[in-house]
């Protein structure tokens, strides 16, 4: 992340205003998205661009993408893409990955695409081992057909079809899919990170840089979720999205790394690891919205 | 493992692997269904011996998702099943037809009623396969070829409709390597080479072009459309056989058509003038050499083993020329070849001499 300082106003600047840092990642080939504003979808593929780059594998990347708002980000990221039809990019992957075994293959769904329509084909591509990275991003809602209940969705949150906020006794309950993915043999790292904050940005990469370096490393099956706001799905003002986040999905969907090293991680390693990141959270505000993570 | 040109006895579902690996083939996806299960067993057992992988999916969407991921990235790659099973396949295939990838499916069907689902399709949007239907393992081994070659050509799906005695019964045949010409170059592969480098590759059924602000949909299908209109002139092919003078021309394809074409050489040599055509393309259906082989015919009959799909084109082709019959019925057994009574010389005979 750039670097901010303080302008000090009282005088005329000492020499012209100049661009510092990069205005966008070197793998997007434009800065436009034609997401909503404040949606964390463009945040969550921009760490994982970064990530990309940051692992080496810039010139050797192939994405394949599911159906959802991100789908427009097949056109602009600078990696080889391949759009798959809803919930079926694990298995696209797969055969990308089996005949180009070098590139770096990761699919980008959301929670609709791969916990809904393609729940088996990302569970058995976990359970196969494959040798790639499936990254979900997760809104709890259908945010392209305009916020609808997903198998995410978490109890009592309000959709466009629970409006009176999903009740387990008639819409049944969410799936907690990285939970899942993490208990299967074949996976090697599973990790759940948000965009809520600067922190949970910062980690997401770190949980993308992990994912990705799993996969070269040939461990496995590799799994980064990133929760994301979606501000026209849910029923909260837009700056409301990230605490809405925190305070309702987060809850449910615990954040934290959930396999590491063939480990499981436990549910009270995962809130502790949140409440370091709240605690960084804290941390890096009081020091005046500045990090260099 | 074959030796180029020399005959060996085997399986049609061997034989159509081993011409599969000689077009180049170095991936399939598949699931088990009877009678596709073979060619996938070979498949399994040969694509690692010449460097290929096959991987045993665990549905049909996904085996047709790794076929066409597979095939995203400029490799030759296939899948199958039965038409049970690539009735599940059918998203996958409009949208591949639509992202204009080269991907070669076998329906090894259960008899002949999956002609509709071959023809037509059951996908979403505009979109056509082309559909080669071999009447014998040798004919087979050259179709399998040619279908990597037009996937290729036209960048568009190919399926090669076989069936139960395709798939089930041996003959002595030779898998020699067929060149059907060259190909253009596949500057659109996803290898992952050019990401980082301002000219990344996007494979996709939507339209998008890379760094292009959302989509020109009405452009693209048309442009699509175009190329199918374009197929359609250029690769329909057909058998005639004594069309010349018939007074009545039985129509058939696949398998049976080898039943036919054997029975009408004897009712010929009985002095009887009935003539043999076959559509060896489905779809493009040989519309325009059918209507000429059928020109002066007083009567045109169908024989297929279902209830009566391909006699539509049939009709289509024929316009009202001439009275056009359906003369084939379902038909099968319980032996687990799918062999009924329609496979019989004399009882497609008896069917021909009554519709004289």
């Amino acid at each position: 992340m750039s670097q901010s300082t303080i302008v000090p106003t009282g005088a005329p600047p000492e020499q012209a205003a100049r661009q510092t840092g990069a205005e966008k990642p070197r793998l997007l080939l434009s800065e436009q998205h034609h997401l909503c504003p404040g949606c964390g979808e463009p945040l969550a593929v921009r760490m994982m661009l970064e990530a990309i780059e940051e692992v080496g594998m810039a010139e050797h990347s192939v994405g394949v993408v599911g159906i959802g708002c991100y789908t427009t980000f097949s056109a602009t990221m600078d990696v080889d893409v391949i759009q798959a039809l809803h919930g079926r990019a694990p298995s696209v992957a797969t055969g990308a990955k089996r005949m180009v075994p070098d590139s770096l293959v990761f699919t980008l769904q959301g929670d609709g695409d791969m916990v809904n329509e393609g729940l088996q084909e990302v569970v058995h591509t976990a359970a196969r081992g494959e040798n790639l990275t499936c990254v979900l991003i997760n809104n709890g809602v259908f945010g392209e057909t305009g916020g609808h209940m997903t198998a995410t969705t978490v109890v009592g949150q309000r959709t466009k079809n629970t409006l009176e906020g999903r009740d387990p006794a008639y819409h049944g309950h969410p799936i907690l899919i990285g939970d899942i993915l993490a208990g299967l043999e074949g996976t090697a790292y599973a990790a759940r990170g948000s965009v809520h904050n600067a922190a949970g940005v910062a980690g997401a990469k770190r949980r993308f840089t992990k994912g990705f370096e799993s996969q070269m490393r040939g461990e496995g099956f590799s799994f980064v979720e990133i929760l994301t706001m979606c501000p026209t799905g849910w029923f909260v003002p837009t700056a409301e999205g990230p605490g809405y986040l925190d305070d309702v999905l987060a809850e449910v969907h615990l954040t934290g790394d959930l396999k590491v090293d063939g480990r499981v991680t436990t549910t009270e390693e995962r809130r502790a690891e949140t409440a370091r990141n709240a605690a960084e959270f804290d941390r890096m505000t009081r020091a005046g919205g500045g990090s260099d993570d | 493992m074959t030796e180029p040109g020399r005959f060996r006895f085997m399986e049609g579902s061997e034989a159509m692997a081993e011409a599969a690996i000689a077009a180049g083939c170095r991936f399939f996806a598949g699931y088990p269904m009877t009678p596709f299960t073979e060619l996938l067993e070979h498949l399994a057992r040969r694509l690692p011996e010449e460097g290929g992988v096959c991987v045993n999916a665990e549905s049909e969407l996904e085996a047709v998702g790794m076929a066409w991921g597979a095939v995203a990235t400029g490799n030759r790659a296939a899948t199958g099943s039965t038409g049970q099973g690539l009735a599940l396949m059918q998203e996958s295939f409009s949208e591949i037809t639509r992202a204009e990838l080269p991907l070669v499916i076998f329906n090894m069907a259960r008899g002949q009623s999956d002609y509709f689902q071959a023809t037509r399709g059951g996908g979403h949007g505009d979109y056509r396969h082309i559909v080669l239907a071999p009447a014998d393992i040798a004919e087979a081994v050259e179709m399998t070829q040619l279908a990597f070659h037009l996937a290729d050509k036209w960048l568009n799906p190919v399926l090669v409709y076989g069936d139960y005695l395709l798939a089930h019964t041996s003959e002595a045949v030779k898998i020699d390597r067929v060149e059907f010409g060259p190909l253009p170059d596949k500057p659109w592969k996803i290898d992952g080479r050019l990401a980082g480098s301002g000219r990344s590759r996007n494979v996709n059924s939507l339209g998008f072009e890379k760094g292009e602000a959302g989509i020109d949909p009405e452009t693209f299908w048309k442009r699509l459309a175009a190329k199918h209109e374009a197929i359609a002139e250029e690769e329909a092919l057909i058998e005639t056989l004594f069309t010349e003078d018939a007074e009545l021309v039985v129509v058939a394809f696949g398998s049976i058509a080898k039943f036919v074409r054997y029975v009408v050489k004897e009712l010929r040599a009985e002095g009887i003038a009935v003539g043999f055509v076959r559509p060896i393309t489905l779809w493009p259906f040989p519309s325009e050499a059918l209507a000429r082989a059928v020109r002066g015919a007083g009567r045109v009959a169908v024989l297929e083993q279902n209830a009566g799909q391909m006699i539509d084109d049939v009709r289509l082709a024929v316009l009202g020329e001439a009275p056009v019959v359906g003369i084939g019925e379902i038909s099968t057994d319980r032996s687990g070849f799918g062999v009924g009574a329609i496979h019989d010389a004399e009882f497609i005979a008896g069917r021909i001499r009554d519709t004289l």
